[in-house]
C-alpha cells in the first residue's frame, strides 16, 4: 500500500512540475499579479509530493518490504538500519529520486529565501527549475521506477553490496548531489535573465550565495568520496581519474570560476555573457556526470547498471536542457553588453586569468575522459587513458593558478600595480622557496614544488588578511577589533584559498608515500618508513552480516587491526584497512590475503600528509559558508537594515 | 568584433554541444545493437595462437595441451570457468545449447577444487569434449585471461579470433558468435 501511495505522489509530482515550470516561465508575461505567486505555492507542492514518494521508499527500506523490487535487489534484513536507509539512493532508480527530492528541495529554497528578488526573476527560476525537474521526474516515473512490485517476492534481499556498507556511503551521495544538483539554481538564474535580456550587478549579487552554497557542498561531496574510497577501497589511493570522479570534478572546477567570476559581475558589470556561460556550463556538466556516466558509455568502477534504453531518454531530456540553454544563449547573449572597463593588471584580469587556467583544466579533464569512446567511435581503437595523462596534463595547469592565486586577492580592482603587491607577499615568498630547499635537498623535487605551492597559497592569504587588518601596524587589539568587523566575504575567500592550500600539501605529501607488500608469519617484523611493523597475531572476530579475520599488526607501539571480512549473504570479502592518523601522516595497513604457506600478506603504506588532502577539502568549504554569512549576501538583509533604519528615524 | 562574427562565437558552445550529443547517440545506439561495448577489454591473443600449455585431465576426461588445438577439424570453442563462480553458472544452459548444436567447446577449470568441480558438473552438465584443468593459475595468467568464465573463439588454422570476458548471453551469442562461426566457418 505505502508503495503505491509513494508511487502515486511521484506521479502528482511530475504534474506540480510541469505546472511550476509552465506558469512559471510563461507567468510574469501575464502582468498579473497572482501568477506570480504562484510559482513559489507549487514549488512548495511539488517539493512535497516528492518529500512524501521519498519516504515511502524509505519506509519500504526500514521495514525490509521485499516485494518492491529495489528493495529486494539492494537490501536484505541482515543489513543493519543505517544502510538499509542508505542503500536507498546507494542504486540506480534510488539515487535519481534523491535527485529530485533535492532539486525539489532547491526550488524550495528559491521560494522561501527568494524573497529579495523581483517577482518575475524570482518566477522564472523557479519556471526553469520545474521544467528540469519534470523531465527527470518523467523518467523515474516511467523508465526508472523505484516502486516496482515484485511477484512472489524472495524471502530475503540480495543485501547492499559490501563495499558500499559503510558510513560514507551514507553521507558522500548525499551531499555531492546536493553540490550537483545546487547549480541548477545558478543555470535557473542564467536562463531567466536571458529571457529576461538583463544582466546587472543586483544580477550577480543575487546568483553568487547560491553558487557559493553549490560550492560547498560539492567541494565536500568530492572530499568525502575521496576520502571513503581512500580508506575503503584499500588501495590507499585518494584519486583514480575514473571518470565518475572526473565527472564530479568538471563542475567542481568550472564551478569555482563561476565563483570568481561572478564576483566581477557584481562589482564591475563586465565579463555577463561569461559567467551565464559559466553557469550554464556548470550544471551541464553536472548533468552529463550524473547521468550519462550512468548509461553505461564510460567505462569506470562506478557501474550502476543503467540499460541503454534509460540511455537514450537521458540523453533526449539532456539535449533539451543543454541544447535548449545553449540555444538560447547563442541568441541572447550578444546583446548582453560590458559596461566596466580595465586594465590588463588588476583583480578582474587576475580573476580572468583564474578562469582562464580552471577552464583549461577543465577541459583537459573532458577531453581525457570521453577520449576512449569518441575514438572508438571514430577510429574503430581501443584505448583507455589514465592516470599518467591527467597527472602530465593537468600539473602544469595548476601551477600558474597556484602562484596567481597568491597575487590576485592583494589587486586593486580596475588597475592595480604588481610591484607593491609583491613586495608585501616578501614573506609568502621566502617561506615557500625554504619549503623547496628543505625538501628538495633529500631529492624529492616535485614534492618540493608541490609543498611550496601550497606553503605560498596559505601565507599570501594570511597576509592578504593580515594586511587588511593592519597587522603589527597598530596594537594587537586594534587589529582584533578590525578582523571582526573585517567582511566576511573577504576572510571567507581567505579561508577558501588557505584550504586549497592545505590540500597543495597534501597532495604533495603524497608522493613522498612509501609503501611495501609482505607475507609476515606470526612474530614476524619488517622495516618501512622507519618503522618497525611486527605481525602479532591473526584471529577470528564477529560481525554483524559477516566474518572477519582480523591481524594484529604493531607499529613502533601502536596496534592496528586490518581485517579482511567474509559477507555471507554475497560470498564477498572486503579488506577493511586499518589506519592510524596523528594529523599530518597516516599509518596505513591492509590484510590482503592468506596465502596457502600461513601467515598474511600485507599491505603497509606510511603516508605522509594525506589527511591535509581532506582536511584542506573541509576547510574549503567551510571558507565559503563563512563568506556566506556575509551581511551583503545574507539573504533580506538590507530590507531588514532598511526596516530597521526606518523605525529609528 | 562585427555584429555577425559576435553572434557565430556565440554559437560555439551549441555547436560544441550538439557535436558530443550526436556521438553520445551514436554510441548509445551502438550499445543498444550490440555492436560497442565499452566494457569490452582487447585481449592480446587475437589473431595469434594460445601459448604453449599442457594441462591433465580433470573430473576423469581427457586434458589437452596448445598442441591438441593448433589445427582443429571445425572452429570451436576453449571456455575457462571454475565451480565457485556465479557467473559460470549461469551461462552453463547456453554452453549447453551450443554443444547440442554440434558446437566443440573445451574447458579449462581455473584453480578449482576436484570434488566442488564434479559436484558442479554433475549439477549442470558437462558440455565439454575436452576438459583441462589449471590448478596453479599459470596458463590463465600466459592466455591474459581477466577472470572466469571467459570464452575464446578459435578457427580450423587454430588462431584466437574473439574473446568475451564475463557471463555469455544469448544476446551476446546471436550478435557475436553466430557471425563468427559464419565467417569461420
Amino acid at each position: 500500500m505505502i508503495p503505491e501511495l509513494g508511487h502515486f505522489a511521484l506521479a502528482c509530482a511530475v504534474a506540480l512540475a510541469i505546472a511550476q515550470g509552465v506558469v512559471g516561465i510563461f507567468g510574469p508575461s501575464l502582468r498579473d499579479a497572482r501568477a506570480l505567486r504562484a510559482a513559489p505555492a507549487l514549488a512548495f507542492s511539488h517539493f512535497l509530493a516528492i518529500g512524501l514518494a521519498f519516504l515511502a521508499l524509505v519506509w519500504a527500506g526500514v521495514v525490509s518490504d521485499f516485494t518492491v523490487e529495489n528493495i529486494a535487489d539492494f537490501s536484505s534484513s541482515a543489513v543493519p538500519l543505517v544502510y538499509r536507509i542508505s542503500g536507498i539512493w546507494g542504486n540506480h532508480d534510488g539515487s535519481i529520486l534523491l535527485w529530485c527530492l533535492i532539486l525539489a528541495l532547491c526550488g524550495l529554497a528559491v521560494a522561501l529565501f527568494g524573497g529579495n528578488l523581483p517577482a518575475s526573476l524570482r518566477s522564472r527560476v523557479l519556471g526553469v527549475m520545474g521544467l528540469i525537474s519534470g523531465g527527470f521526474l518523467l523518467f523515474t516515473l516511467t523508465v526508472s521506477d523505484p516502486f516496482t512490485r515484485l511477484w512472489p517476492p524472495p524471502l530475503d534481499g540480495a543485501g547492499v553490496n559490501p563495499i558500499l556498507q559503510d558510513p560514507g556511503l551514507a553521507f558522500h551521495p548525499p551531499v555531492l548531489y546536493t553540490g550537483y544538483v545546487g547549480f541548477s539554481v545558478a543555470f535557473a538564474f542564467a536562463i531567466a535573465a536571458l529571457i529576461e535580456g538583463r544582466i546587472d550587478a543586483a544580477w550577480g549579487r543575487w546568483v553568487r550565495p547560491w553558487a557559493l552554497i553549490s560550492w560547498c557542498f560539492l567541494t565536500s561531496g568530492i572530499a568525502l568520496g575521496s576520502w571513503w574510497s581512500y580508506y575503503t577501497l584499500g588501495w590507499g589511493g585518494y584519486w583514480f581519474w575514473d571518470p565518475v570522479e572526473n565527472a564530479s570534478l568538471l563542475p567542481w572546477l568550472t564551478g569555482t570560476a563561476l565563483l570568481h567570476c561572478a564576483i566581477v559581475v557584481e562589482k564591475r558589470e563586465t565579463l555577463k555573457a561569461w559567467t551565464v556561460l559559466l553557469a550554464i556550463a556548470t550544471f551541464s556538466l553536472s548533468l552529463t556526470g550524473t547521468f550519462l556516466v550512468r548509461s553505461g558509455v564510460l567505462n569506470s568502477v562506478h557501474s550502476f547498471a543503467a540499460a541503454p534504453d534509460q540511455g537514450l531518454f537521458i540523453l533526449a531530456l539532456l539535449g533539451l536542457t543543454i541544447g535548449g540553454s545553449l540555444l538560447l544563449f547563442a541568441i541572447r547573449a550578444p546583446v548582453l553588453a560590458a559596461t566596466g572597463i580595465y586594465a590588463p593588471i588588476s583583480r578582474e584580469s587576475a580573476l580572468v586569468l583564474n578562469n582562464v587556467f580552471l577552464c583549461a583544466i577543465a577541459a583537459v579533464v573532458f577531453t581525457g575522459t570521453l577520449y576512449p569512446p569518441f575514438a572508438n567511435l571514430l577510429f574503430g581503437i581501443q584505448l583507455s587513458v589514465g592516470a599518467p595523462f591527467f597527472n602530465q596534463t593537468v600539473l602544469p595547469l595548476a601551477a600558474p593558478i597556484i602562484v596567481a592565486m597568491g597575487v590576485g586577492p592583494l589587486l586593486a580592482w580596475k588597475r592595480a600595480d604588481l610591484l607593491p603587491v609583491l613586495q608585501r607577499l616578501w614573506l609568502a615568498g621566502a617561506v615557500a622557496a625554504i619549503v623547496f630547499l628543505a625538501v628538495a635537498a633529500s631529492r624529492h623535487v616535485i614534492a618540493g614544488v608541490g609543498l611550496a605551492g601550497g606553503a605560498w597559497v596559505m601565507v599570501s592569504a594570511l597576509i592578504d588578511i593580515g594586511g587588511r587588518v593592519r597587522l603589527f601596524r597598530v596594537p594587537l587589539g586594534n587589529s582584533l577589533a578590525r578582523f571582526v568587523t573585517l567582511p566576511r566575504a573577504a576572510i571567507g575567500a581567505a579561508l577558501g584559498h588557505i584550504g586549497f592550500g592545505v590540500t597543495v600539501l597534501g597532495i604533495a605529501g603524497m608522493t613522498l608515500a612509501v609503501q611495501k607488500v609482505v607475507i609476515l608469519q606470526p612474530g614476524q617484523s619488517t622495516e618501512l618508513g622507519g618503522y618497525t611493523w611486527t605481525l602479532q597475531d591473526i584471529h577470528d572476530a564477529p560481525g554483524p552480516n559477516y566474518t572477519q579475520r582480523v591481524a594484529d599488526i604493531s607499529v613502533d607501539g601502536l596496534i592496528l587491526h586490518p581485517s579482511r571480512r567474509n559477507f555471507t549473504a554475497q560470498k564477498v570479502t572486503t579488506n577493511d584497512a586499518a589506519i592510524h592518523t596523528n594529523g599530518f601522516q597516516d599509518i596505513y595497513a591492509v590484510f590482503a590475503d592468506e596465502p596457502a604457506g600461513g601467515g598474511a600478506e600485507l599491505r603497509l603504506n606510511r603516508h605522509p600528509m594525506a589527511p591535509e588532502i581532506w582536511f584542506g577539502g573541509l576547510i574549503m568549504a567551510l571558507g565559503g559558508f563563512v563568506s556566506l554569512s556575509d551581511r551583503r549576501l545574507r539573504v533580506g538583509a538590507p530590507a531588514r537594515r532598511k526596516a530597521a533604519e526606518a523605525a529609528v528615524a | 568584433m562585427s555584429p555577425w562574427r559576435r553572434r557565430l562565437l556565440f554559437a560555439i558552445p551549441l555547436a560544441l554541444a550538439a557535436a558530443g550529443g550526436e556521438a553520445f547517440y551514436v554510441i548509445l545506439r551502438r550499445m543498444q545493437n550490440n555492436s560497442y561495448d565499452p566494457h569490452a577489454l582487447p585481449s592480446p591473443l587475437i589473431g595469434k595462437r594460445p601459448p604453449a600449455f599442457t594441462l591433465p585431465g580433470a573430473n576423469g576426461m581427457q586434458g589437452f595441451a596448445n598442441t591438441d588445438i593448433a589445427a582443429p577439424p571445425r572452429p570451436m570453442l576453449v571456455n575457462w570457468f571454475a565451480s565457485w563462480c556465479a557467473p559460470c553458472l549461469q551461462e552453463a544452459p547456453i554452453l549447453q545449447a551450443l554443444a547440442a548444436q554440434g558446437l566443440p567447446i573445451w574447458g579449462i577449470a581455473y584453480q578449482d577444487d576436484p570434488a566442488n568441480l564434479a559436484q558442479f558438473l554433475a549439477q549442470n552438465g558437462t558440455p565439454y569434449q575436452r576438459l583441462g584443468a589449471d590448478a596453479s593459475g599459470l596458463t590463465a595468467i600466459n592466455w591474459g585471461v581477466y577472470g572466469v568464465p571467459e570464452t575464446y573463439f578459435i578457427d580450423k588454422t587454430g588462431i584466437v579470433r574473439w574473446r568475451y570476458a564475463g557471463a555469455l548471453t544469448q544476446d551476446v551469442v546471436e550478435a557475436q558468435l553466430t557471425p563468427l562461426l559464419r565467417q569461420y566457418a
